[in-house]
């Protein structure tokens, strides 16, 4: 598959370069805060970005990312403002891969197969459901695929090892690791068994594995990009907008990340 | 209606991947797949298991109070006319008040069996609260409850009466502050605890194997039903009703009775009336979505974003359904109909002034619409109702809802 998402983790691959992936939320504060903080989040340097949409019910995520989507769906935002949103950023030359993030509700009821087609159109690169496992999501990553588009699995920490082995061949892209047992959020130590269990992960597969949940500081970064191909980041950005951080300071907060990960150690 | 057997153009159960036709499934985060692997085969060795069935059994009868009386209602019978037979099957004489207790034990059993020491259930009413918080005494498991800030206020005896069992009702202050935002939350819990805790899932629905084991549990009521009316009353039924939040009651009763001759009527709650849109009849108005790790019949606006369901009984008051009946209602195996807050509170009063019987408020829907159904009935129709629970906790709704002359009796 050739997008902007198996180009950038191509080229990363080739210079040996580890990746930053950030996570925002369309609409929160609004939804032309979220451009602007896209835009500085790629000049700070992120590697790819995860648009979050809102959804009511987030299984995944914590008090964070909850807040960030009832204040979105509270501000009206819908699919087409993502797509709109996305489309905009590529007339403004952003080439940063840009994954869609959300659960799967909102895209039923807007029609998968219609959903694909205006993911494609506007610039997307894929799609990150994180409570559509494997086993429901055959329909939609085909989709995906016939578009060019990228369906990335999640594994956790519970994930037995055959079965890793299964969603690492069927995700697209990278393999999205989750840190922890347990939700979406910033913290600040690194779980005990992750080393480990990434180690595990990358022996089972050569595509890339990024992990997310409770990452915020530089430390941990250094340390989880120590085996795994990349961290992201994403309650860590929303609760900084939250507490009246100014969009150029997201942009210094990413750059201290984005350095503590490409510095070559 | 037409005296033949039931042709099954319906599945009895699930397939592998816990679908009842295009319902059902798992959409949930990875990190719980394991467990709910590990559930799904744990929970069929002991659906086999003869001396966990037994265990089972001798607590359901020794502690909970079964077998439950099947009891005609001659009065409420007369009252609807049409020569119909009424029979109430009493899950309010049931410990704890409810049908609730039927899954809660079993549950707490299983979760003994898995070797977890730790349960977790989310609440409404309280009533699933407060059998789950009792099955974790009887079991001496570590039970945490969550509850909507909201519903704490509306049901605060029940809030107490859970603390008084020793289990810590954690209060949910996100989203709508009710039933749904609580499920999240202990879905959010799970998450975290998921090798410590098992997750008591209080009705037919959520992610396989819930939506299959709770109707298990609690299809001892059509198992009792259906021997007693024969035995007892040596007669046959036509028809089976019972009320539909997530609908555990309902396929407990109907499930043993999938493939007889048997009409089975659910009655969702139409809350203030279904063209309000303040209704949680998820069957009659919801449409195709995934909600709390199950694809089913959702309430939902048009962007997708789950609605408030609203009812004036905290246990219909949730804005989905079990996949299950989704499926019945799709295969026509069963039909819905609905019943408006004020259509409950008159069956409250109904059944309360002829027979002496409160019912909690999430039955009396199904005695409310009675009266008027009772054309639609066969002349001489032999009638199953199956009453869920008991109306003590709904004294104070009750009184107000009737003071402010909501109510005609």
């Amino acid at each position: 598959m050739n997008n902007r998402l198996t180009r950038c983790l191509a080229r990363a691959g080739k210079n040996k370069e580890k990746l930053f992936c950030a996570y925002v939320m369309l609409g929160y504060p609004s939804v032309a805060k979220t451009e602007a903080v896209v835009r500085v989040l790629e000049q700070a340097g992120t590697d790819i970005l995860e648009l979050g949409f809102p959804f009511s019910d987030p299984l995944a995520d914590g008090p964070t990312i909850q807040y960030a989507s009832e204040h979105a769906i509270r501000n009206g935002v819908t699919l087409e403002d993502a797509f709109r949103v996305v489309k905009r950023l590529r007339h403004r030359g952003i080439e940063i891969p840009i994954l869609f993030f959300s659960y799967l509700n909102p895209i039923l009821c807007y029609g998968a197969s219609r959903f694909v087609r205006r993911l494609q159109a506007s610039g997307f690169d894929g799609s990150i459901v994180p409570d559509l496992p494997p086993e429901e999501g055959k329909e939609l990553e085909t989709m995906l695929r016939q578009s060019r588009l990228s369906m990335v699995y999640l594994v956790a920490p519970t994930t037995r090892r055959n079965r890793m082995r299964a969603i690492a061949g069927r995700s697209n892209g990278f393999i999205y690791y989750v840190s922890l047992r347990g939700i979406t959020g910033a913290r600040r130590a690194v779980p005990r068994d992750l080393v480990k269990t990434v180690k595990i992960l990358k022996r089972l597969t050569r595509k890339p594995v990024l992990v997310g949940f409770g990452i915020s500081q530089p430390e941990q970064v250094r340390t989880i990009t120590r085996v795994a191909d990349g961290v992201v980041v994403g309650s860590a950005i929303i609760d900084r907008l939250r507490n009246g951080a100014g969009v150029p300071s997201i942009g210094g907060y990413i750059s201290r990340l984005v350095r503590a990960l490409k510095t070559r150690r | 209606m037409k005296r033949r057997q039931h042709r099954p153009s319906f599945a009895l159960n699930p397939n592998r991947l816990g679908h009842f036709g295009p319902y059902g499934g798992r959409f949930v985060p990875e990190t719980l797949i394991s467990a709910l692997d590990e559930l799904t085969q744990a929970y069929r060795k002991l659906k086999r298991n003869r001396s966990f069935q037994l265990e089972l059994a001798e607590y359901l009868s020794a502690y909970a109070g079964r077998p439950t009386p099947l009891y005609e209602a001659r009065n409420l019978s007369a009252r609807v006319g049409q020569e119909v037979r009424i029979f109430l099957k009493r899950e309010d004489l049931c410990h704890t008040g409810a049908h609730k207790i039927n899954n809660t034990i079993g549950q707490a059993l299983l979760a003994q069996y898995l070797g977890k020491k730790r349960i977790i259930a989310e609440t409404g009413a309280g009533q699933h609260g407060v059998a789950a918080a009792t099955a974790a005494r009887l079991f001496n498991l570590t039970c945490d409850v969550y509850m909507g800030v909201e519903d704490m206020k509306r049901q605060s005896l029940n809030v107490y009466k859970m603390e008084l069992l020793g289990a810590r009702v954690l209060p949910v202050h996100s989203g709508s502050k009710t039933l749904k935002d609580a499920t999240n939350e202990a879905i959010r819990d799970w998450v975290t605890n998921v090798e410590t805790t098992h997750y008591l899932l209080g009705s037919v629905v959520g992610p396989h194997p819930y939506p299959m084991m709770v109707r298990d549990f609690q299809s001892v009521i059509g198992r009792e039903a259906r021997k007693q009316i024969r035995e007892q009353f040596r007669s046959s039924v036509d028809v089976l009703m019972a009320c539909v939040g997530g609908g555990s009651n309902a396929i407990g009763l109907f499930y043993p009775f999938l493939r007889d001759p048997v009409r089975l009527i659910g009655v969702e709650a139409a809350g203030l009336g279904l063209s309000t849109g303040r209704h949680a009849a998820s069957l009659a108005k919801g449409s195709v979505g995934v909600l709390h790790g199950m694809r089913s019949l959702v309430l939902q606006d048009e962007d997708g974003q789950i609605r408030l369901a609203h009812s004036i009984s905290a246990g219909l008051d949730y804005p989905s359904v079990g996949p299950e009946h989704a499926y019945l209602k799709k295969t026509g195996r069963a039909q819905y109909i609905s019943a408006t807050d004020r259509d409950a509170i008159r069956g409250f009063h109904l059944l309360t002034k002829l027979e002496g019987i409160m019912p909690a408020l999430e039955p009396a829907h199904v005695i409310g619409i009675l009266p008027a159904l009772a054309q639609r009935f066969r002349r001489g129709a032999k009638i199953i109702v199956c009453l869920s629970g008991r109306g003590d906790k709904d004294l104070d709704i009750v009184r107000r809802a009737t003071h402010s002359g909501d109510a005609t009796t």
